[in-house]
């Protein structure tokens, strides 16, 4: 039984059409964006769900998952508020803005707050290095840049992370 | 300059909504195209307007459509929307707010070859302009400007977004071709080159996003109108990514052969607290480092001028660096970005990128000797030429300048100094 398949019927269609039906294989990351997007990381599972879609291995799959920065195959944090720190927004203060935004919510770079919301991360440059300090955040299969910021303007975007997050724990209840 | 041709959205509010787009003249030029042109017509006109890939290279475009034969079918053509170059940030801004001129180039250019599908190929992190192009390219769809036999010609098309997920080496052409079917992102040994065997080994075209969207105001003007602006061998307008030590970093659409002083301090508003500049990068982290003198900053900015100094233009992300910064500090950072990049298929830029920024990050803690910058230098010149792709290159470009031409930023770290 491929769960993914029976999960997101018309989604996994929509996206074999847009490569030739002989090379089902492009649609592995597609497949590894929608997969990731609801319980946040590459489960094991939905590896193995993908590999069939493909027509490849678990293996192959699992190594497109190492591959590539923006797939995760542990659950480490629901929102991956990535910094970049790459040298043109090092120019304009971004390792300043990281070290404070850490002091503040009282991580280190790449350690889950304890409630296990976020997780802070260096990333490379984000095609924005003209409004930094800024990061992006990854997470509930959407991803969203955060520009201009100072470390209030990103504390009150994680609030606002963290008042969603609560909502959405309600209406499961 | 009065009137954006890239940059189309500063002059006229709202270009991303389509009813707007068609009301500027939006899709009379791919109008044109389809009904009233050979595609050998639309390739000689590419080449008749001197437009060069806008991606890095500044490879001619007409003559990259040229060599696609017409005996191995079908043809693809592949945007490079990766914009992953640290400093580069004018893709975006095309996509974010002038989508349909961008999506019209991609069009025109799958014309000039006559793919019937053609893909644009997105970094991952820019999710939400991927989500945003499929709308507009369902509406397109729903216009009939996509789809089967258009405007009652025999030819259809297709286009199809490919969303990446976070690796900046899949903007090298043939990485990123490994990525849309499915596999690692890492370069392919050329030849074959991609006009012969690229997406699933059928003939592909790749330009970047900038490049495309110079296409319609071409089709619509004509080459002696392009040629208007630029220089004789670097035609055209350019969008100037501009960050760094400057007081107005944004993306500048000004014609190519525009000197680096006009950018930096009319267009820019020079450099914070009135400090000194010191270098320039051209070509974002990849760049070979340009001593700031006064002949420096009056050079034109286009391909060639640039690369009489030693550097080249690529796809002109303009990194001002002043005084402040210490170029030791500078190699550093774009060794770790190289480093981390790395798609580790070859052992000079696997190895030799780890290297320097071991020995890099000994300089900057201070427990460095004077040695160590010798060897850095040997590792970097070392790399040089055996690389399987640029990326390697590229990663030695900053160490090397940096050491050649301040190698007393770095020797003032060495020996327990520290800042
Ligand atoms: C490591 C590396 C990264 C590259 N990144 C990009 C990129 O992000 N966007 C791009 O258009 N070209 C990039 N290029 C250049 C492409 O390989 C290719 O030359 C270009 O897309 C061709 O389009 P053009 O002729 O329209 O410039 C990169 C090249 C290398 C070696
Ligand atoms: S030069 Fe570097 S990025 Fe290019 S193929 Fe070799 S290891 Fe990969
Ligand atoms: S360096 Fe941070 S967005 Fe470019």
């Amino acid at each position: 039984m491929n769960e993914l398949l029976a999960k997101y019927p018309t989604e996994i269609k929509a996206i074999l059409a847009k490569y030739p039906p002989e090379f089902k294989r492009s649609a592995v990351m597609p497949l590894l964006h929608l997969a990731q997007g609801d319980p946040g990381y590459i489960t094991p599972q939905a590896m193995q769900d993908i590999a069939e879609i493909c027509g490849i291995s678990i293996t192959e799959v699992g190594s497109i998952v190492g591959f590539y920065t923006l797939y995760y195959d542990k659950p480490l944090g629901r929102y991956h508020i990535q910094v970049c720190t790459d040298m043109p927004c090092a120019l304009r203060g971004a390792d300043k803005f990281l070290k404070e935004l850490c002091e503040r919510l009282g991580v280190k770079v790449g350690e889950p707050t304890a409630d296990g919301l976020f997780v802070i991360e260096e990333v490379m440059c984000l095609a924005a290095c003209h409004r930094a300090p800024m990061f992006q955040v990854h997470g509930d299969g959407d991803l969203v840049y955060h520009e201009h910021q100072t470390v209030d303007t990103a504390l009150a975007v994680l609030d606002a992370l963290r008042q969603k997050a609560a909502v959405a724990e309600e209406g499961k209840e | 300059m009065s009137e954006y041709i890239l940059l189309r959205h500063r002059d006229i509010p709202d270009l991303d909504r389509l009813k707007v787009y068609l009301k500027n003249g939006g899709f009379e030029a791919w109008k044109k195209v389809v009904t009233s042109m050979e595609p050998a017509e639309l390739i000689q006109l590419a080449k008749d307007s001197g437009l060069r890939g806008r991606g890095g290279a500044g490879f001619p475009t007409g003559m990259k459509w040229s060599f696609v034969p017409n005996n191995l079918w079908p043809h693809y053509v592949v945007a490079n929307a990766d914009e992953s170059e640290p400093g580069t940030f004018k893709d975006r801004e095309i996509m974010e707010s002038n989508p349909f001129q961008f999506l019209e180039g991609l069009m025109i250019a799958s014309y000039a070859v006559q793919a019937q599908n053609s893909y644009a190929y997105l970094r991952g992190e820019f999710w939400q302009i991927g989500l945003k192009l499929n709308q507009k390219i369902a509406e397109l769809e729903k216009a009939g400007f996509l789809g089967d036999n258009l405007f009652d010609t025999k030819y259809s098309l297709r286009l199809h977004v490919h969303m990446g997920a976070g690796a900046y080496i899949c903007g090298e052409e043939t990485a990123l071709l490994e990525s849309i079917e499915g596999k690692l992102g890492q370069p392919r040994l050329r030849p074959p080159f991609p006009a012969v065997a690229g997406l699933y080994a059928s003939p592909t075209v790749i330009n970047n996003v900038e490049t495309l969207t110079n296409l319609p105001p071409i089709v619509q003007n004509g080459a002696t109108w392009f040629r208007e602006h630029g220089t004789e061998k670097s035609p055209g307008v350019k969008v100037f990514s501009l960050s760094g030590c400057v007081n107005k970093p944004g993306n500048y659409e000004l014609p190519l052969g525009t000197p680096f002083r006009k950018l930096i301090y009319e267009l820019g508003g020079g450099i914070p607290e009135g400090r000194a500049i010191k270098a320039i990068m051209a070509a974002g982290a990849s760049s070979a480092l340009i001593s700031a003198t006064e002949a420096a900053l009056d050079t034109p900015m286009d391909y060639e001028s640039v690369a009489n100094l030693g550097a080249s233009l690529g796809s002109a992300s303009v990194i001002v660096l002043d005084e402040s910064v210490s170029m030791s500090w500078l190699a550093q950072k774009t060794t770790h970005f190289f480093k981390h990049e790395s798609c580790g298929k070859c052992t000079p830029c696997r190895e030799g990128t780890y290297w320097m920024a071991h020995i890099l990050d000994r300089i900057e803690d201070g427990g460095a000797s004077a040695k160590d910058v010798d060897l850095l230098f040997t590792v970097a010149r070392q790399m040089q030429n055996k690389c399987l792709c640029a990326l390697g290159e590229f990663s030695t470009q900053p160490v090397v300048s940096s050491l050649e031409k301040f190698r007393s930023d770095f020797l003032a770290r060495v020996d327990g100094q520290t800042r």
